[in-house]
C-alpha cells in the first residue's frame, strides 16, 4: 500500500546524492515530498503542516558537519513520519470484570464485517479467547448472513435478531455473552454516512447501552480526502479509541491512514491484508514509515518468517537474499520458504513488499507472481545443472528450451525466472550501494532501532549482517 | 421515480450547487491574482481531483489569464467548471444496448464498493418501461453475497440466477446469459465478487468471466460496468487503468457520492482510460440512482 510513496521517496532521496542541501534543493525536495502525500491521498491540511515542520527542520539541519544533507534529509523526513503515524503500540483495554465489548464502525463498505470476524478469529487464536459476534446491521440485505457464514468460518458463535433496534440487540448480545461465558463480545453495526444525523445517534445509542471497551473506526486504506472529515465525526460522536485500516493489500497508498491519526489522535490498532478472515496484523507504526522510505518491513518479515519455519532458517532466508553470490540454488531454496510464508503474507506480492526496496521491482514482476508461478521457477531451477544454476548467462535458447521441457513448464515461464531473478540481484546491488539501509539502520541508529535489534540478536537473528555499514 | 422526477431533482441538485454562499464568499469582490487560483486548487484537492490534474487545470486557468481570456474574478470558477465538464461529457452516458437479444451488463469493481446495491438499483432503473431483467449472481466468494443479490432481486420482482457459494463465477455468469437469452430477457446483470485490481488470479477469474459470457452471446458483454466509490482517493486512477486492460470498461457507475465526497478523482479516470461515467448512487435505497450529469458534478466539486 505504501509502497508508491516508497519508491517516489527512495528515487528523491538517490537523487539528491551527497549534495549540500540548499534553500534551492529543499524547495524541490519537499515539491516532491508535497506531491507524493498528496497523491497518497494524505489530507491536504495534514500535508500542509507536514511539509511546513520537514522544510523548518531540514533547514537548520544543512550546518552539521560530517553528514551528508541528504541523509539528513531522509532522516528528518523518515522521524516526522513516525511522529505522524503515532508513538507505541498500544494495546487492548481488556475488562477484568466482565466481556470486553469491541464495536465497529465507518462508512459503507470499508470492511466492519470481515473485521469482525477476523478480529473473533485473532483473539480466539492468539490470545485463547471466547468471542462472540453481535449482528447489529438490521439494515444492509442479507448483512445478518453475511455474519453468520463468517462466524462458522471462524468458529465463533454469532447473536442475531430478526430485527428490530440495533441498541436493543448490542445489549441482549452482551446479556447473552455474560450468561454463557463468552468473554469477549464484537459488535457488527452497520455502515453509515458521517452527516447522517438519525444514524449516528442510534450509534450513540449502542454505545450508550453496551459501554464497549474499545471503538474502532473501520477506515479503507483507498479512502481519499473524505477521510479526515468522516473520522473527526465518527471520534467527536462516540470518542473512538482506535482506527483498523483495512484492504491494505492493495495499491492503494494509504495516506489517510496519517490523516486519521493525525485528526484524531487515535492510534490504528490493525491493518487488513486480505479477504480471507485470517488476513489481519497489527499495525507497527516504526514498520510503516520504514516501508514508506523504502526501507522495507524488514522486522515484519522476520517475525512472519518465524511463524511459519524456524529461526535459523529465516535468518539463513535473509542472509542469502543480502548476500553477494546469490545464486539460483539460493533462490529456489527460497522459493520453497517464500512459499510457505507467501500464505500468511498475501501471496508473493505481498512478501515482496515488506523487503528492503523490494517496493522498487517493477510491477511487470511482482504483480504476475502466484503461488503457482514458484511452483514452475522452482521446477525449472531443478531441471537445471549445477552450472546453470550458478552462472545463469549460460542458459542460452537451447538450453531454456531444454529446462523447459525438463520441469514441465514453457520457456516463457523460464524467461520470467530468469528476468525476475536479474532483477532481484540487480536491486540488492543497488541497495547495497546506496547504502541507505546501511546509513538509516547503521551507523546512525537511534536508540529504540538499536533496541530492536537487540531484541532480534537475542532471537537468534543479526541484522547487521542484511546491512553493510557504508 | 420517472425519468423527468430524476432530472428535475439533477437540477435542483446544479441549482442548490448555483447557490452555495462559499462560493459567493470565495469570488467576490476579490482580484484574480495568485491566491485566488491557490484557493481554487485547493478546493480541487480536497475534492479528490489530485495533484497532477489540479495543476494541469490551474495551469489552464493561468494561461487564459495571462491571454486576457479571464478578467473578472467571478468568471474563474465558471471556466474552470466548464473545462472539467467538458472532460467528463464525451462519450455520453447512455447505455449500450444489443443489436439483438438480451443486453448483458458485466458488473465488477474493487471490494466493497457498492456493486451489489447498484445492481439493485440498475435493476429498477432498466425495468421503468417495461424491460425484463433477468440477474446472475456470480459473486460465489463473499459470505451471503448470494443472498444480498437475491433479496434485492426480490424487492425488483425479477429472475435470478445462482448457485452455492464457492460455484465456479463463469460457471453461474454463463448460465444467467443463456437463461436471460432462453427466456428473451431485455438485460442479464452480471453481479461479481469484490477484487483489487492488484490480485492478478482475480482479475484473470473477471477475464475468463468476461470469455465464458461471449460463448453464450457473441457481442456480449455491451455493457461492463465498473464501480467507484466516491470516497476513494488517487486509487481510484490505479482501479480504473487495471480494471480497463483486464475487461475493457465501457462505463463507470460512481456510487455513495450522497456522502460529502466529491469523488474528484473521476475526472483522472476519465483522462486516463477515456470511458464515460453512467450513473450516480446517492444512497442505499433503491431510488437512489440517477444518470451522471458531468455539470452537476463539476460544480459540486466547488460547493
Ligand atoms: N482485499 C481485501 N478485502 C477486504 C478486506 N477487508 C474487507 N474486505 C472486503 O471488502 C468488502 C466489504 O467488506 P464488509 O466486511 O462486508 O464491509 P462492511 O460493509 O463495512 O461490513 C468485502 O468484499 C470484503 O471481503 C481486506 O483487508 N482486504
Ligand atoms: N451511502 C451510500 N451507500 C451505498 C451506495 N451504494 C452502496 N452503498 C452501501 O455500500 C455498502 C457496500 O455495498 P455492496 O453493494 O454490498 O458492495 P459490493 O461489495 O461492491 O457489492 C453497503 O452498505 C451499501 O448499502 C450509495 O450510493 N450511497
Ligand atoms: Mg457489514
Ligand atoms: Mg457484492
Amino acid at each position: 500500500m505504501f509502497d508508491s510513496l516508497a519508491q517516489r521517496f527512495t528515487r528523491l532521496f538517490a537523487g539528491l546524492g551527497r549534495s549540500k542541501l540548499t534553500p534551492a534543493n529543499i524547495e524541490d525536495g519537499v515539491r516532491e515530498v508535497r506531491t507524493a502525500l498528496l497523491e497518497a491521498d494524505v489530507g491536504l491540511d495534514v500535508v500542509r503542516g507536514f511539509v511546513e515542520r520537514v522544510k523548518e527542520k531540514a533547514v537548520g539541519l544543512t550546518r552539521l558537519d560530517g553528514v551528508a544533507p541528504a541523509d539528513q534529509f531522509v532522516k528528518v523526513v523518515h522521524d516526522e513520519l513516525v511522529a505522524l503515524l503515532g508513538g507505541e503500540e498500544t494495546r487492548i483495554r481488556w475488562n477484568d470484570r466482565g466481556p470486553t465489548v469491541f464495536m465497529m464502525v465507518g462508512l459503507q463498505g470499508t470492511g466492519k464485517t470481515t473485521t469482525c470476524g477476523k478480529l473473533a478469529l485473532h483473539l480466539r487464536r492468539k490470545e485463547g479467547k471466547k468471542p462472540l459476534l453481535v449482528a447489529a446491521d438490521v439494515k444492509r440485505p442479507a448483512a445478518i448472513e453475511q455474519l453468520k457464514v463468517i462466524g462458522r468460518q471462524v468458529d465463533v458463535p454469532v447473536y442475531a435478531e430478526e430485527g428490530g433496534r440495533p441498541e436493543k440487540i448490542c445489549a441482549r448480545g452482551v446479556a447473552k455473552a455474560i450468561e454463557t461465558g463468552r468473554d469477549v463480545v464484537i459488535l457488527d453495526t452497520a455502515g453509515r454516512l458521517h452527516i447522517d444525523a438519525e444514524l449516528m445517534d442510534e450509534l450513540e445509542d449502542v454505545k450508550g447501552k453496551t459501554n464497549p471497551h474499545e471503538i474502532w473506526l473501520v477506515v479503507d486504506a483507498q479512502v481519499g480526502q473524505d477521510a479526515v472529515a468522516s473520522a473527526r465525526e465518527f471520534d467527536r460522536r462516540l470518542a473512538v479509541t482506535g482506527v483498523v485500516l483495512s484492504k491494505t493489500d492493495g495499491d492503494a497508498r494509504a495516506g489517510a491512514a496519517l490523516s486519521i491519526r493525525e485528526v484524531t489522535g487515535k492510534p490504528i490498532r490493525y491493518v487488513g491484508t486480505g479477504e480471507k478472515l485470517e488476513q489481519i496484523e497489527p499495525f507497527v507504526p516504526k514498520r510503516v514509515a520504514g516501508r514508506i522510505l523504502g526501507m522495507g518491513d524488514v522486522v515484519g518479515l522476520v517475525e512472519k518468517a518465524q511463524e511459519v519455519v524456524d529461526e535459523a532458517s529465516a535468518r539463513e532466508t535473509a542472509e542469502k537474499m543480502f548476500r553477494d553470490a546469490w545464486t539460483l540454488d539460493d533462490f529456489r531454496l527460497q522459493l520453497r520458504q517464500v512459499r510457505e510464508m507467501s500464505s500468511k503474507l498475501g501471496g508473493l506480492g505481498g512478501m515482496l513488499k515488506h523487503m528492503p526496496g523490494m517496493a522498487d521491482l517493477p510491477e511487470e514482476v511482482t504483480g504476475r507472481m502466484d503461488d503457482g508461478q514458484l511452483v514452475r521457477w522452482e521446477a525449472a531451477i531443478e531441471s537445471m545443472t549445477p552450472k546453470e544454476r550458478t552462472d545463469p548467462v549460460v542458459l542460452d535458447g537451447q538450453r531454456r528450451a531444454r529446462v523447459a521441457r525438463g520441469s514441465g513448464t514453457s520457456v516463457a515461464s523460464v524467461n520470467e525466472l530468469l528476468k525476475a531473478f536479474k532483477l532481484m540481484r540487480k536491486q540488492v546491488k543497488e541497495l547495497k550501494s546506496k547504502g541507505i539501509l546501511g546509513r538509516l539502520a547503521g551507523r546512525r541508529m537511534d536508540k529504540q532501532k538499536l533496541k530492536q535489534i537487540e531484541d532480534l540478536k537475542r532471537r537468534g537473528i543479526d541484522l547487521r549482517n542484511w546491512f553493510p555499514e557504508s | 421515480m420517472g425519468l423527468f422526477d430524476k432530472l428535475k431533482r439533477g437540477l435542483a441538485k446544479t441549482r442548490e450547487v448555483l447557490a452555495g454562499g462559499l462560493r459567493r464568499a470565495l469570488f467576490l469582490g476579490r482580484a484574480l491574482d495568485e491566491s485566488l487560483l491557490a484557493d481554487l486548487e485547493r478546493a480541487l484537492l480536497a475534492g479528490d481531483v489530485g495533484p497532477r490534474t489540479t495543476t494541469a487545470l490551474i495551469d489552464e486557468v493561468r494561461a487564459a489569464w495571462k491571454a486576457k481570456r479571464l478578467q473578472r474574478s467571478e468568471d474563474v470558477e465558471p471556466f474552470l467548471r466548464e473545462r472539467i465538464t467538458e472532460r467528463l461529457r464525451s462519450g455520453g452516458n447512455a447505455l449500450v444496448r444489443a443489436a439483438s437479444g438480451p443486453t448483458v451488463i458485466l458488473v465488477c469493481g474493487v471490494n466493497g464498493s457498492g456493486k451489489t446495491t447498484s445492481i439493485g438499483k440498475l435493476t429498477k432503473f432498466l425495468k421503468r418501461d417495461g424491460a425484463r431483467v433477468v440477474l446472475g449472481a456470480a459473486d460465489t466468494f463473499r459470505a451471503a453475497a448470494v443472498e444480498q443479490l437475491t433479496i434485492w432481486s426480490e424487492r425488483n420482482g425479477v429472475e435470478i440466477v445462482k448457485q452455492a457459494q464457492g460455484a465456479d463465477p463463469a460457471a453461474v455468469a454463463f448460465d444467467a446469459v443463456t437463461a436471460g437469452k432462453a427466456r428473451g430477457a431485455d438485460y442479464v446483470v452480471i453481479d461479481t465478487a469484490g477484487r483489487l485490481h492488484t490480485q492478478t488470479n482475480l482479475m484473470q477469474e473477471l477475464e475468463k468471466i468476461r470469455r465464458v459470457v461471449k460463448k453464450a452471446v457473441p457481442d456480449a458483454p455491451h455493457e461492463t460496468l465498473l464501480v467507484i466509490d466516491a470516497t476513494n482517493g488517487q486509487n481510484a486512477i490505479r482501479q480504473a487503468e487495471q480494471f480497463h486492460k483486464a475487461v475493457t470498461v465501457t462505463g463507470i457507475f460512481v456510487t455513495k457520492l450522497d456522502g460529502t465526497a466529491k469523488g474528484g478523482a473521476l475526472v483522472a479516470v476519465r483522462d486516463t482510460i477515456g470511458v464515460p461515467v453512467k450513473f450516480v448512487g446517492t444512497g442505499e435505497q433503491i431510488d437512489d440512482i440517477e444518470v451522471f450529469d458531468p455539470a452537476a458534478f463539476a460544480a459540486a466539486l466547488f460547493d
